[in-house]
């Protein structure tokens, strides 16, 4: 027994370099990618795959900033590859390694452009936006049948939120996307990082803060799901799914997503390769492979996200391609708008905002 | 000889897993925020010698120290971290004493399997146990499931996120620590000294009031150091069972973190909680010695 335990210990010890060449770690959101993927990625290119889920870009920063996290592949949203760019966190891609390239989609990748200058850095895997997730009967049962589904009157206008109360309300426990909204209903620029602005945005959530059950940024696909909250705050995809699980399990919960009228937020998660991933060879391979027009397509298929995949388009079912929730058409691409990272400065205060209005203090 | 090697271990691990991991986050306090990997500065660079860490030293300053004084979030929070961990020891005393005091008083043959029962949760992970807890208090939980076919209530509680479950997390999760040394203090104590009490007049009440506590004493300060210290920076429970408007500083220290990636602010309030936290035991330290000395 103490003999075998020496020569599998002797093992690992000269099996760790050669092992890690064949391994390939990937850091993706958490509730984002068809799970049998994976399986394909093993089967195809023989290299292992490890897949680790966070659901805060905050967490996966630290991470990156701290160095050494051991990904080969990561997916910020792009204003925090922006940052992150700026800190040195990614290398260049070697685009000889990436053949799919050639599937992107020209629209977004120009949109992309603005966080990572020549998309020399990152590929999109899925965009969205951030919008309104409401269970309609039980909201039509307590507002009336007018309620103000798609609006954010719904869920910044105190007389409503008072009432859906009594369901369950959940936001979502991110400042870089609540104060844009807040910002937005309010009338005024959703990337306007002013002091002016944040006294206007903490105005409007601090009336509807003693009706939010909870600040939180991936319970509410669940809580959605099994009616024990009948509207969140949320990331489009998410909410989707949310309504995909009601379905399922018919417990007479009706979800449906809604890019608020007033304007609706628009976010693209791309896949980096940290500048000190073990893995890189094996990184590009993943990018490559989620590039391939079937597999972007199962994964949107799947999560109910639309990607920057021009050719994963054909592959796309009728619910997704054919829902303007999710590829939104000329109309409703005009009422997304994009938003600029925060610097340190403001960071601070917008960090110490949310305190505020999370725990009154 | 072999008694200066005995007494070096305890000091070399100290120094190795206190002193110096305390000393870098010193260091990181000192330090300005910087948008780099790792997102502070000044960074020692060996190559750059004796100057090098000259030039290190004159960077240093207390800036992050006179900023958390400016905002009274930080001290709103430390004190609410102090009042959760008070309350939690204080409740997990009521509830550790009788148990442990049963524990001792049980037969012999028995002590083992409840020492054992006492022990078992720690075989389950820490996060699934705080998880499970989630299950039980939600609205649509177990708790509330049970009372209302019970007919005790008539709506659901509302447990879950808010300050009541963060008791019962910190309080269900420390239990343990506790219980033990009471139980190894009560179980060491002389049986016979009960009978003496009685024996010139005490009755069973004041006997226990005058001999059992006195002589539990040390199991007493003990376990409540044992609860009171980790559950003052505590995040994990308050994370996961705690509402929105918890405010303890293991969160502001987690926010500070990774939300405003600012290391240098994050060490300052790691390095003052220390400080709230060894000050009372140092103190307490000195003056359990000089009782000794009173009594020797």
């Amino acid at each position: 027994m103490k003999h075998a335990f020496l020569t599998t210990a002797a093992l690992l010890a000269l099996g760790t370099s050669a092992a890690l060449a064949q391994e390939v770690r990937v850091y993706n959101w958490s509730d984002y990618i068809d799970d049998s993927l994976i399986e394909k990625f093993e089967q195809e290119t023989g290299l292992d795959l490890v897949y680790d889920v966070f659901d805060s870009n905050e967490l996966l920063e630290t991470k990156m900033l701290a160095g050494g996290s051991g990904y080969d592949v990561v997916v910020p949203t792009g204003t925090f590859l922006q940052r992150q760019i700026g800190a040195g966190a990614f290398q260049k891609l070697d685009t000889s390694q990436l053949p799919n390239l050639g599937n992107m989609w020209d629209v977004i990748e120009k949109r992309t452009e603005t966080y990572d200058e020549g998309n020399a850095y990152s590929i999109n895997y899925m965009w969205g936006s951030t919008g309104i997730g409401a269970d309609v009967p039980k909201v039509q049962e307590i507002l009336g049948e007018d309620a103000a589904i798609g609006s954010l009157d719904l869920i910044f206008d105190p007389a409503n939120m008072e009432k859906l109360a009594t369901c369950g309300v959940h936001f979502l426990d991110a400042p870089t996307e609540m104060i844009p909204a807040a910002l937005a209903y309010a009338g005024m620029d959703p990337d306007s990082k002013s002091d002016e602005a944040l006294a206007k945005a903490e105005e409007v959530l601090m009336a509807v803060r003693p009706y939010v059950q909870k600040f939180h940024s991936s319970e509410y696909i669940n809580a959605l799901a099994n009616g024990d909250i009948c509207v969140a705050f949320g990331w489009s995809g998410d909410i989707l799914q949310a309504r995909d699980r009601a379905a399922e399990a018919d417990n007479g919960v009706e979800i449906a997503y809604n890019a608020p009228s007033e304007g609706a937020l628009m976010w693209f998660d791309q896949m980096a390769i940290p500048v000190d991933a073990p893995n890189p060879e094996g990184a590009h391979v993943f990018l490559n492979f989620i590039m391939d027009a079937e597999n972007m397509a199962a994964a949107s298929n799947y999560v109910y996200f639309a990607n920057g995949n021009k050719a994963a388009q054909e592959f796309l079912n009728d619910d997704v391609i054919g829902d303007t929730a999710i590829y939104p058409d000329e109309a409703a691409l005009d009422n997304l708008y994009t938003v600029t990272p925060w610097g340190a400065r403001d960071q601070r205060d917008l960090t110490r905002l949310w305190t505020k209005i999370k725990s009154g203090t | 000889m072999r008694r200066a090697l005995l007494i070096v271990v305890p000091y070399l691990w100290l120094l190795a897993l206190f002193l110096v991991p305390f000393v870098i986050v010193l260091k990181i306090a000192l330090s300005d925020y910087n948008l780099s990997i790792p997102p502070y500065s000044p960074q020692y660079d060996p190559s750059s010698g004796w100057q090098g860490l000259r030039d290190m030293f004159a960077a240093f300053d207390f800036e992050n120290f006179v900023f958390l004084t400016e905002d009274d979030l930080y001290w709103k929070a430390y004190l609410s971290s102090l009042q959760i961990a008070l309350i939690s020891t204080l409740l997990s005393l009521l509830v550790g004493y009788p148990i442990a005091y049963a524990m001792a008083r049980a037969p012999e043959q028995w002590r083992p399997t409840l020492m054992m029962l006492v022990i078992l949760p720690f075989w389950t992970s820490f996060l699934i146990r705080v998880y499970a807890w989630k299950g039980i208090l939600s609205t649509e939980g177990y708790l509330n499931q049970l009372l209302l076919g019970l007919g005790a209530i008539e709506q659901p509680l509302t447990i879950l996120n808010t300050d009541t479950a963060v008791y019962i997390g910190i309080v269900y999760t420390y239990l343990p620590f506790m219980i033990l040394p009471i139980y190894a203090a009560l179980d060491k104590m002389d049986g016979s000294l009960l009978e003496a009490a009685e024996d010139l007049g005490c009755s069973r009440l004041s006997a226990f009031w005058l001999v059992t506590v006195p002589l539990s004493r040390n199991g007493i300060i003990a376990g409540s150091f044992l609860v009171f210290i980790p559950a003052v920076g505590e995040f994990v429970i308050p994370a996961l069972l705690g509402g929105s408007d918890t405010l303890m500083i293991g969160k502001v220290l987690y926010e500070e973190f990774f939300n405003n990636r600012d290391w240098p602010v994050a060490s300052a309030v790691a390095v003052i909680l220390l400080l709230i936290l060894v000050i009372p035991i140092v103190l307490f330290q000195r003056n359990q010695q000089k009782q000794r000395e009173l009594d020797g």
